[in-house]
């Protein structure tokens, strides 16, 4: 089994509303030198595959299909540990 | 003319729909469950407004892989009439039966009140009974309203007579070049996000949708 994570966010091009308003919050805490905030999401799966690589594999497909929308959003994958 | 209205688990506006473009629009009417894979032979379909599988990953990003989705991509491929209002609108997005997608509002807030809408074209079905340029009032209730599509998709919306119709005076989401509707090329799928099945009748504040039910 090998537990993967689909990150999803907005293209870079595309306005984040709620990115912006975190940020906004977080220059009314002081936090000035945050200069930019993007909100996404976390994706955790386990996959049950024969090598990591396939694990990786078969998350890019879902995400391409369901996970993501290749409109309006990018996703990365990860492995976060296999055994 | 025979109506049917498709239900997933989440819809909310399913008997709005049924009402007006049924008994008042002088059809008849009928809902369409989800998991169905006949559509009763309905001579329109519409997908109608709520929260479809609780809008879970994006709104609409579920229910285009439900049974019923298959008969409604067959339908209007053979030339059917289809609208998706709201969240309708945003399942033909995610299924691909329109281009583009809808964003969360740029207010940041669930916009829900009456606004003014254009009529850019009458080509559809769902438009013929209304002039090019009339303005109607209707409401909306959405969240995620905001309709985004890449410069060349927009480029060829307005090339192809492809935008129904678009926000008169106020924009309430930041939808870019102020799009309220749009449909396929062909012209037979409209998706919008106002929804003119709540202004059926006076009483409900305006009768300004009800031509669009009516055959």
């Amino acid at each position: 089994m090998h537990k993967v994570e689909v990150t999803v966010s907005l293209k870079p091009d595309i306005l984040d509303p709620q990115g912006k308003t975190v940020q906004r919050a977080l220059s009314h805490m002081s936090y000035d030198m945050v200069k930019s905030a993007r909100v996404g999401k976390s994706i955790v799966m386990d996959i049950d595959a024969p090598s990591p690589e396939k694990a990786l594999e078969i998350a890019r497909e879902v995400s391409n299909k369901l996970l993501a929308n290749p409109v309006m959003e990018v996703f990365s994958v990860r492995l976060i540990e296999g055994n | 003319m025979k109506v049917g209205v498709v239900v997933f688990p989440g819809s909310n506006c399913d008997t709005d729909a049924l009402w007006t473009a049924g008994k008042v629009a002088g059809n008849q009417s009928f809902p369409i469950w989800h998991d169905s894979s006949d559509i009763n032979g309905a001579d329109m379909i519409i997908i109608p407004g709520g929260f479809s599988y609780g809008d879970y990953l994006r709104s609409g990003a579920i229910a285009q892989f439900s049974v019923v989705m298959d008969e409604v991509k067959r339908f209007a491929a053979s030339g059917g009439k289809v609208i998706g209002i709201c969240n309708g609108f945003q399942i033909l997005t995610e299924s691909g039966l329109l281009p583009g997608a809808l964003l969360q509002n740029d207010t940041l807030r669930f916009e829900s009140r009456w606004i003014e809408i254009e009529t850019v074209t009458t080509r559809t079905p769902f438009t013929k009974n209304l002039a090019k340029g009339q303005i109607l009032k209707v409401p909306i209730a959405h969240n995620e309203g905001r309709y985004h599509i890449d410069p060349i998709g927009l480029e060829n919306l307005i090339k192809n007579d492809q935008i129904v119709f678009r926000y008169h005076g106020v924009n309430p989401n930041g939808s870019i070049h102020d799009i309220a509707g749009i449909c396929n090329r062909e012209g037979n799928v409209v998706g919008m996000m106002p929804h003119p099945e709540r202004a059926g009748e006076l009483i409900t504040g305006s009768a300004d949708g009800l031509p669009m039910f009516v055959g």
